[in-house]
């Protein structure tokens, strides 16, 4: 009995502390970038590190200006976004709303495979059909473009949208719809005025979801979009993104180097960002509760 | 005025349009993986290692070290995701705590894939000196699958009946032998649906591994797990970015068992579930 | 002779902001079947799952007062001590899902008992206490949930008993059982009155005049009137007794 107790008090703190882990590992993930990535701040400032308009880390100086990775990330995100919210959207309605009971089942396990598909294989299949797809239509040097990375992010930022997104189109209450209905509108005037603006907050979460998803990838848009780093003046030329930086120089950077502090202090905006999309987007679904 | 009944079809039409344009070419994806990567399937592919600076040869260190990486990341992962699920859907209260911990557990899941590698690499790799390893890579890929794993054994606790809790403490068991009796037996299959899909989901990875493990080319398997290994998504990345003129067939061939590997474990849950669902008592 | 009985002063209850129960005073007394009358929302399930402490779990549960189990206040004994000696029948048969004998067996478990062959002993005795081992004694292994409704409540009756309590709640135990199998309940109940206290709560004022020695009849927290059944159904001192009992309202 007496044993049998202390027993449980053991088991029990050990579920409180792994129920904590969880806030244990984002402090800890910020303290590690943080250590190893705010060094660089050392040798260049701040504004002229996220401002700077060269990124040439192993040139003597070093010069380590971000902003053409920034915009490279901007860039391929807003096609991504451009593309995929309207579709995204458009398809949760139509798997919420308007298929058929056994097409909507054949329809999530659709956007469920998509999900499960490992971005290696996406970055894979892009390169050896999208990218001379892209070259050919605009008659381009070559199809490693931002344009080609939007596309292709903008699929893998489907499962996010359209999952979420058809959430918050279920969770309207039926009354609204039987009111609307009640009032002779047709089903895509109920759609249009009634489910869509009472399901905005979740399809407003479930974009930045999508979004947040877009602007942390990075093995397919490293194979895709070039790697070049410079400030992009159009769609169709090669860029390279904040996520595939890191994934492209850390192999060869020296561990305490310029170079290594600088793809940290990368790696800290990534975070930063993926915590403001995330904790704005969590508000935004709760509201609907 | 407009008439509202040509309006819906053509809306109709067009999100069908939309639906079409992301289911279509998933399929095709598939389609073209498994007719262009099965040929190029053999026992030796599957069983020999790399040859010819990965031009010829097979891929077998690569499936090896995504087993060892994925058994290790659901080792980690799997008891604290679980005991950390049953914390919050048995002891935790309506607090700030619990509000805390829910929105770590959603920025966990949102943290991009590179940045867990930033942080394998600090903190396992670099900190705790244990160098590019399949214990480092497997650590990484286990607090990247975390969040998978609470959410879903989350749900599946919760889908217990409460009343099943009520009977168990009004017959005078004390709360863990409810939880350890009732509660988690009930669960089971949730649990392991998540954690299959965790499993997936890491055999899929690449970022996380880059720094914190993978080999660019290993002819022989790791002995232990102090050592670096090969692993299928990053072997895919590296034969089709890094290394010329890799034979199509080879190309294909990794991606289809990596696709196939990852398709099967998810199938396996999709089973799971159904077959609970199916068989639920209440 | 099991003595239990509780005694009761000053009981209030909330949950959040709603006040559940209002300055009680009662006793419950050894080898009795107490009925709990009243309208929905009188807070009489209430009354019942705080004996065993059911409420405990209720996240805003708040309880002021003092209960007494025998010789100890139920907030400051070890309270899995406490449930085992206060069984509870519920509303719904609840089976667990197991099998049958495991069923019966479980409380069993959970108090430690590892040996096969007494635990095989107390499922037969407690399933035959509970009017249910001859139904089922050939098919121990199935799952409970392929029993009758009137079965399955019979099973959480011996499920209970196999715990061997002081007392046993009945929370509307046969709300959800067609006549034959309530009166089978029914009957359980004045056999178990020999062994147990009983505390009934009923919403079916006839039940509590067939079986109840005494009846308590709660309305809107507050407890109107405790007293002998047969008095309380002849002469209440109360109006709204009168009322209830005589089907004005609830």
């Amino acid at each position: 009995m007496v044993v049998r107790k202390v027993k449980e008090f053991i088991i029990e703190k050990l579920i409180l502390i792994c129920g904590i882990a969880s806030i244990f590992f984002v402090l800890l993930i910020f303290l590690f970038l943080a250590k190893e990535g705010l060094a660089v701040f050392k040798i260049v400032s701040p504004s002229s590190f996220l401002g700077g308009k060269s990124w040439y880390p192993i040139s003597e100086p070093p010069q380590l200006g971000i902003l053409p990775l920034i915009l490279g990330s901007a860039i391929v995100t807003l096609g991504a976004a451009v593309i995929s919210v309207p579709i995204g959207v458009g398809c949760a309605i139509y798997i919420a709303e308007i298929a058929p009971l056994k097409i909507k089942e054949v329809l999530k396990a659709g956007i469920e495979l998509l999900a499960a598909i490992p971005s290696v294989v996406l970055g894979f299949i892009g390169m050896v059909t999208l990218v001379p797809m892209v070259k050919n239509v605009f008659h381009l040097p070559t199809g490693l473009t931002a344009l080609s990375g939007s596309i292709m992010l903008a699929f893998m930022a489907m499962p996010t949208i359209v999952s979420i997104a058809e959430d918050a189109l279920y969770s309207v209450p039926k009354t609204y719809k039987e009111g609307a209905f009640a009032l002779g509108a047709t089903h895509w005037q109920t759609i249009w005025r009634v489910m869509l603006p009472a399901a905005s907050s979740g399809i407003l979460a479930a974009v930045m979801l999508g979004i947040g998803r877009v602007i942390g990838e990075t093995m397919a848009v490293m194979m895709i979009t070039g790697n070049s780093a410079v400030i992009p003046q159009s769609i169709l030329v090669p860029v390279r993104t904040l996520t595939a930086t890191i994934a492209a120089e850390m192999g060869e950077a020296v561990v305490g180097s310029e170079h290594y502090f600088a793809l940290f202090a990368i790696g800290i905006v990534l975070f930063v960002i993926s915590f403001a999309i995330n904790v704005t987007a969590d508000l935004f679904l709760h509201k609907r509760q | 005025m407009r008439n509202p009944h040509r309006t819906q079809k053509i809306a109709f039409f067009l999100l069908l349009l939309a639906t079409l344009l992301i289911v279509v070419p998933v399929g095709l994806i598939v389609v073209i993986i498994i007719q262009k990567g099965l040929p190029g399937i053999s026992w030796q592919f599957l069983s020999d290692i790399p040859r010819q600076g990965m031009r010829a040869g097979g891929i077998f260190p690569a499936i090896v070290g995504t087993v060892y990486l994925v058994t290790g990341a659901i080792v980690f992962a799997l008891p604290i995701g679980l005991l950390a699920a049953i914390y919050l859907s048995e002891y935790s209260k309506d607090n700030f705590l619990t509000r805390l911990i829910k929105l770590a557990i959603v920025n966990l899941a949102g943290v991009p894939s590179v940045v867990y590698g930033l942080f394998g690499l600090a903190l396992f790799v670099v900190f705790f000196k244990l160098g590019a390893s399949i214990l480092a890579g497997s650590l990484t890929l286990g607090i990247m699958i975390l969040p998978i794993i609470i959410t879903s054994s989350r749900e599946a606790l919760e889908s217990v009946p409460y009343t099943f809790r009520e009977v168990s403490l009004s017959l005078g068991a004390s709360k863990w032998q409810t939880i350890r009796h009732i509660v988690l037996p009930n669960a089971i299959p949730g649990v392991l649906t998540g954690t299959i899909l965790g499993l997936g989901r890491a055999a899929g990875e690449t970022a996380p591994i880059l720094f914190t493990v993978a080999a660019f080319y290993l002819p022989f398997l790791p002995k232990s797990v102090f050592d670096q290994a090969m692993a299928l998504p990053y072997h895919l990345y590296v034969i089709s970015t890094q290394v010329p003129n890799v034979d199509e067939k080879i190309r294909y061939g990794t991606a289809f068992v990596l696709l196939a590997l990852v398709l099967f474990m998810n199938l396996v849950a999709i089973i799971i579930r159904y077959q609970f669902r199916k068989k639920k008592k209440w | 002779m099991v003595n239990a009985a509780f005694d009761i002063k000053g009981l209030n209850i909330w949950f959040g902001q709603i006040h559940a129960l209002k300055e009680v005073d009662m006793d419950i007394r050894p080898n009795e079947i107490l009925s709990i009358i009243g309208p929905s929302n009188s807070g009489k399930t209430t009354f019942l799952r705080m004996l065993n402490r059911l409420n405990d779990l209720h996240i805003n549960f708040r309880m002021k007062g003092r209960v007494m189990f025998g010789r100890s206040d139920i907030n400051k004994m070890d309270i899995e001590t406490l449930r085992r000696k206060i069984g509870m029948v519920f509303a719904l048969p609840l089976p667990l899902p197991l099998s049958i004998f495991e069923n019966v067996a479980y409380g069993v478990r959970m108090h430690g008992e590892k040996n096969k062959n007494r635990i095989a002993a107390k499922v037969e005795d407690a399933l035959k206490r509970g009017y249910l081992w001859e139904e089922v004694k050939d098919r121990l292994g199935e799952s409970a949930f392929k029993l009758s409704g009137g079965q399955q409540q019979r099973l959480c009756i011996a499920r209970t008993l196999a715990v061997e309590p002081e007392v046993i709640l009945f929370d509307e135990p046969c709300s959800g059982l067609d006549p034959i199998s309530t009166a089978k309940v029914e009957d359980a109940m004045l056999k178990l009155k020999e062994k147990y206290t009983i505390v009934l709560v009923t919403n079916n004022v006839k039940q509590a005049a067939r079986v109840g020695d005494r009846t308590a009849f709660f309305l809107s927290g507050e407890l109107i009137e405790l007293d002998k059944t047969d008095k309380m159904f002849t002469v209440p001192r109360d109006k709204r007794t009168d009322d209830y009992i005589s089907g004005k309202f609830g």
